[in-house]
């Protein structure tokens, strides 16, 4: 059972949704990353996704593709993936990191899934990682104890829901509607579709991710879903704030709306 | 190692690697295309439309005053160039085209670099009633500003991409994310044999009919095949097209040649297989250009066709396997190669053809006189005037 399993069961018994922030490593500074993290937990926030940035992100908005550019352009690669990493679980909260394939097939298949037990992580999301192509890492997490979390879109048929969670650990992402990451003003009735169809082929946790920004939407999402994974709106904060106090300020009142959110869905 | 399996390997390469979003797509597309491939009516159409539109079969001429400059070796032009639009990217999009009305949507979006798949693309959807959105970086939109110009005539929008490096490989990423998001109704038209399966394939098996030709007429007017295939190489769809009837034919050396740019030794290049390692771009594992962290890492080169850091998962297999061997070719020597076929044979090459003729020049003096040489003559150069007026000095 890994820090995630132990962290999602906690919220089930609390008869609550989690809060799942998402923040690029490296951004918005290699050091500034690392206090946007402390800042994430002391507000509550119930786990935390390193992003690993990435030159061609196709599944992502303006917002994280701004994220990631500044962050590459300091230099972020896996050495300060993991770092981030290891400081988010060494706040207590569960801690996994969300990359594109190529990375981690650059870092060494067994190497990346090593490194991530080694620095306290839970599990990795791998957005444009096909089943089809899943056997190595498969593997490689099983052998290191870590959860392969998969994402699923409103378009994924059933028989192959079936199959993608099958293989998933930790959580089922479920992606609110057909897009790249960004805050939309309303989440799709898509989502509430999606989590009943993967309630019926799965007993593992759904949380929904895509679009979300506000209390609001959170508490709509926790009346059905398991977990409410936030990104883009931590960031677009963080972009617009005038020095790093400020953004961290913003941060921290975001986090702690959306912690209230996720208690009020039920 | 196998060669080819059904979801789209070619040995370690090819494969799916995108968003679980665009999966049903691409089995939709896969199954459409599998059907209509078996299907005499869709291939009959097909067949039609590249008699009376394209203009097919495109002939070959022999260039018998190029081919002084290649050790004597007899070198004959696959023309390619004297299709409807101006290149070999006819033949893949009026396929997809058709597909794209089959499968009932009505909007189909495309990337380009040089803007030649764009205008293939736009071409395509003016004849067949499809809305047609074309993504260009930024870069690409000012370097080709008279193949936007076209595009919008045949009444496509063009949209200048301004992430990333502005160029070809983010023109693929915006494309990717609107197709993630409106893919109930759009067809992404990929312009080459790489991106996801069945991309590499389906676009193949429409480009296939250039070797076919080939190996047909090359029998007739030699009476027997060639020594050696050459065709330029950036993602490769040219190359896999008039290669693919000659796999088979063991005795038959097929040659890639991919953009040096400055020199593959100065890191200012495209020359993926040549100077790039396996990983993982645009939905694909082949040769890519990329850091220690496989982060993509930008090409270079004087064609814009060929200015891409990834190349086909099939070329990948085949240079893996030694059927075919990937040169690269400098843009100091391309552009040589592009003055000297207009000025021996009246014919002016696209830049990313000159690539393929370059290399002519060096395997027809390493096989001597006796050889025969085929080269696809991939695209017209007529979009290429300035930047060759430029490079050559030719005050405009």
């Amino acid at each position: 059972m890994t820090s995630l399993d132990s962290v999602l069961e906690k919220c089930r018994a609390e008869n609550r949704a989690a809060l799942i922030a998402y923040i690029p490593a490296g951004f918005p500074s290699r050091q500034g990353c690392l206090k946007v993290i402390q800042t994430l937990a002391d507000a509550g926030v119930d786990a935390i996704e390193i992003g690993f940035p990435y030159s061609d992100p196709v599944m992502d908005g303006p917002v994280i593709q701004e994220a990631a550019d500044i962050s590459l352009k300091g230099g972020t690669g896996a050495t300060e993936v993991f770092e981030a990493l290891k400081a988010a679980s060494e706040t207590g909260t569960a801690s996994v990191v969300m990359t594109y394939w190529n990375p981690i097939e650059r870092y060494g298949v067994e190497k990346f899934a090593a490194s991530i037990a080694d620095n306290g992580g839970a599990g990795v999301i791998t957005p444009d990682l096909t089943i089809e192509e899943s056997e190595t890492w498969l593997a490689a997490t099983k052998a290191n104890s870590i959860n392969p979390i998969y994402v699923v879109a409103p378009s994924t048929k059933d028989a192959r829901l079936t199959r993608v969670t099958s293989m998933t650990g930790g959580f089922v992402y479920a992606a609110s509607s057909m897009g790249v990451t960004g805050t939309r003003e309303s989440v799709s009735i898509d989502a509430k579709d999606l989590v009943s169809r993967i309630r019926k082929v799965s007993d593992l946790p759904v949380c929904v991710g895509l679009g979300v920004s506000t209390r609001e939407q959170a508490k709509s999402l926790a009346a059905y879903a398991d977990g409410v994974i936030v990104g883009s709106a931590f960031i677009k904060l963080l972009l617009n704030a005038k020095d790093e106090q400020a953004g961290l300020l913003a941060v921290s009142q975001l986090a702690k709306e959306l912690a209230l959110g996720v208690r009020e869905g039920r | 190692m196998k060669s080819f399996d059904l979801l789209g390997h070619f040995g370690q390469y090819g494969g799916r690697f995108v968003p679980e979003a665009l999966i049903e797509a691409l089995d939709e597309l896969e199954a459409v295309h599998n059907q209509t491939q078996k299907d005499p009516v869709f291939l009959a159409e097909l067949a039609e439309l590249h008699r009376t539109y394209t203009g097919r079969p495109s002939i070959i001429t022999e260039a018998k005053r190029f081919s002084e400059h290649a050790g004597g070796a007899r070198i004959f032009l696959k023309r390619e160039d004297l299709n409807h639009t101006g290149s070999h990217k006819i033949n893949n999009v009026l396929g997809q085209a058709l597909l794209t009305k089959r499968m009932g949507k009505k909007r189909i979006i495309a990337e380009t670099g040089a803007g030649q798949h764009g205008v293939a693309a736009a071409t395509a959807a003016a004849l067949m009633g499809l809305k047609c959105v074309v993504y260009m970086g930024e870069e690409d939109t000012r370097r080709q500003s008279l193949n936007v110009a076209r595009m919008k005539l045949l009444g496509a929008e063009v949209v200048a991409v301004t992430s990333g490096s502005k160029t070809l490989k983010d023109a693929i990423n915006e494309a990717m994310r609107d197709w993630v998001t409106n893919v109930h109704d759009t067809h992404y038209m990929l312009g080459t044999v790489a991106g996801p399966h069945p991309f590499p394939t389906m676009v193949r098996d429409f480009h296939k009919v250039i070797g076919e030709e080939s190996r047909e007429q090359m029998l007739e007017i030699t009476g027997r095949l060639p020594d050696a295939v050459l065709a330029c190489v950036g993602g490769g769809s040219n190359a896999i097209g008039i290669f693919n009837a000659f796999i088979p034919d063991a005795n038959v050396r097929l040659i890639g040649l991919e953009a040096g740019g400055d020199g593959v030794e100065t890191g200012r290049h495209a020359a993926t297989i040549t100077g790039g390692t396996p990983g993982v771009l645009h939905g694909t594992r082949s040769y890519v250009l990329q850091d220690k962290n496989g982060q993509t890492v930008e090409s270079h080169s004087i064609s814009a066709g060929l200015d891409y850091p990834g190349v086909g998962p099939e070329h990948a297999y085949l240079h893996d396997v030694g059927r075919a061997e990937y040169r690269a070719i400098n843009d100091d020597a391309a552009m040589n190669a592009f003055a000297l076929l207009s000025k021996t044979e009246g014919i002016i090459p696209a830049i990313e053809t000159a690539h393929a003729l370059a290399g002519a020049l060096i395997i027809g003096n390493e096989l001597g006189p006796k050889a025969n040489l085929l080269i696809n003559l991939s695209g017209r150069g007529d979009k290429d005037v300035q930047t060759a007026a430029q490079y050559l000095g030719i005050p405009l």
